[in-house]
């Protein structure tokens, strides 16, 4: 089959909404295009470990230091689900992992931001969780079969993470004042990141129109957005908190609410590595691959020594 | 009795449909991995009940041993707060 033949076969399979598998012919720019976003979102869940770790030795009761660990140690298993989804497109894991440490590939620009007190929990789990999984269940039916399988599965064992947030969240908004000070704080520092989350606007997104052509996003950013602040508005409400956004009013004619614009200069700023612990986090990832040198040296010596043993 | 050689065994996995997970659904008996695969095709799927089809060494598969069961999974029995039923949230919230 020429690569024409290909190509009409492998268009005609995404416009029927059926999945590309690892073994399918797929287009160049397809493969490029999916390594880079499934790794990106590995990377993210990875270093995303590290604002909530930073809270685990000081999380104010057992019971949230158990849970708080639980989260934590999901992440972790969610950067692994996406590193082996990436890995059926032909990149290896040392090759990615390369990548994150030198720069090369990003993550979510939000985990540059400092998780400064313990409120900050909170609006992780509930607003930075809350987004990602908005953007993650529309991944459930992304066109490539091994990156929406493992989205199944991360949806599901996410379900607690955003609850565990709001309800952290909750208890320091009905507490004293000064820890319903906190919470709101924690709520004005993260709510603008969060919107950010989704991406650049759309007219200014370079990957969104060939990831709504190939199917893998079903919504674009603006879209995914807009839905976030209409779910998470009442949520703030309910439990007494403001949305620090003095644009924000309801449009009854397109039934969502208005909102201001993130401030896309720092954006564009930390993903340019300029963030307020960009450093800190790409250290803090080096230092801890290299520091498991000896588990992978072990891991093989072990290998080696069982063949020959075989042999 | 006769030494015939009936070939190795394969684990045989069906994708019922596109995007789904290849589900186990049992073995075949087959000489090299062609063969397996098209064993596998005349004993599982004589029905459409597929669109894609794995077939893997039996011997290569690692499992779990069923006199383990409990203490092999046992870590995860008193971890309830991995179920978002654990949580509180206030009357009137959606979308959580």
């Amino acid at each position: 089959m020429d690569t024409n033949q290909l190509e009409q076969n492998f268009d005609a399979k995404l416009a029927r909404n059926e999945s590309i598998e690892p073994k399918d012919w797929m287009p160049d720019n397809y493969r490029k295009h999916l390594i880079r976003q499934i790794s990106q979102h590995a990377h993210s869940e990875i270093v995303g470990m590290l604002p909530e770790g930073n809270w685990i030795t000081r999380a104010p009761s057992l019971r949230r230091k158990m849970v708080l660990l639980a989260k934590v140690q999901d992440e972790g298993g969610h950067g692994l689900y996406l590193y082996s989804a990436a890995e059926t497109l032909n990149i290896s894991r040392e090759e990615l992992i390369d990548q994150l440490l030198t720069g090369k590939a990003k993550y979510s620009s939000i985990f540059n931001y400092p998780s400064l007190t313990w409120a900050d929990i909170g609006a992780i789990g509930w607003l930075v969780d809350g987004a990602a999984i908005m953007n993650q269940v529309m991944l459930q039916r992304t066109s490539y079969g091994p990156y929406a399988r493992a989205m199944v599965r991360i949806c599901k064992e996410e379900s607690f993470h955003q609850r565990q947030g709001y309800e952290i969240m909750t208890v320091l908004a009905k507490g004293t004042a000064e820890q319903k000070a906190m919470a709101q704080d924690a709520l004005n520092r993260w709510w603008w990141p969060s919107l950010m989350m989704f991406g650049p606007p759309d007219e200014k997104s370079p990957n969104t129109a060939n990831a709504i052509k190939w199917k893998i996003k079903r919504e674009t950013n603006d879209e995914l957005r807009q839905k976030f602040v209409n779910q998470t508005f009442p949520q703030a409400d309910i439990i007494g908190l403001k949305l620090p956004d003095p644009d924000l009013k309801w449009n009854e004619s397109k039934g969502g609410f208005d909102f201001g614009t993130p401030n896309w200069e720092e954006f564009y700023n930390i993903i340019a590595g300029n963030g307020p612990c960009n450093k800190a986090r790409i250290s803090a990832r080096t230092k801890a691959h290299n520091e498991g040198a000896w588990v992978r040296e072990a891991a093989n010596a072990y290998a080696e020594k069982k063949k020959a043993v075989l042999a | 009795m006769a030494q015939d050689n009936q070939g190795m065994l394969w684990e045989v996995f069906i994708q019922t449909k596109p995007g789904q997970p290849h589900r186990h659904c049992g073995s075949v008996h087959g000489h090299d991995r062609e063969l397996a695969l098209q064993n596998a095709r005349d004993v599982y799927t004589r029905r459409n009940e597929g669109t894609n089809l794995w077939v893997v060494p039996s011997n290569l598969i690692v499992a779990s041993s069923p006199e383990d069961i409990g203490p092999f999974f046992e870590p995860a029995n008193d971890k309830v707060y991995r179920h978002p039923t654990f949580y509180t949230i206030p009357e009137g919230i959606t979308h959580m």
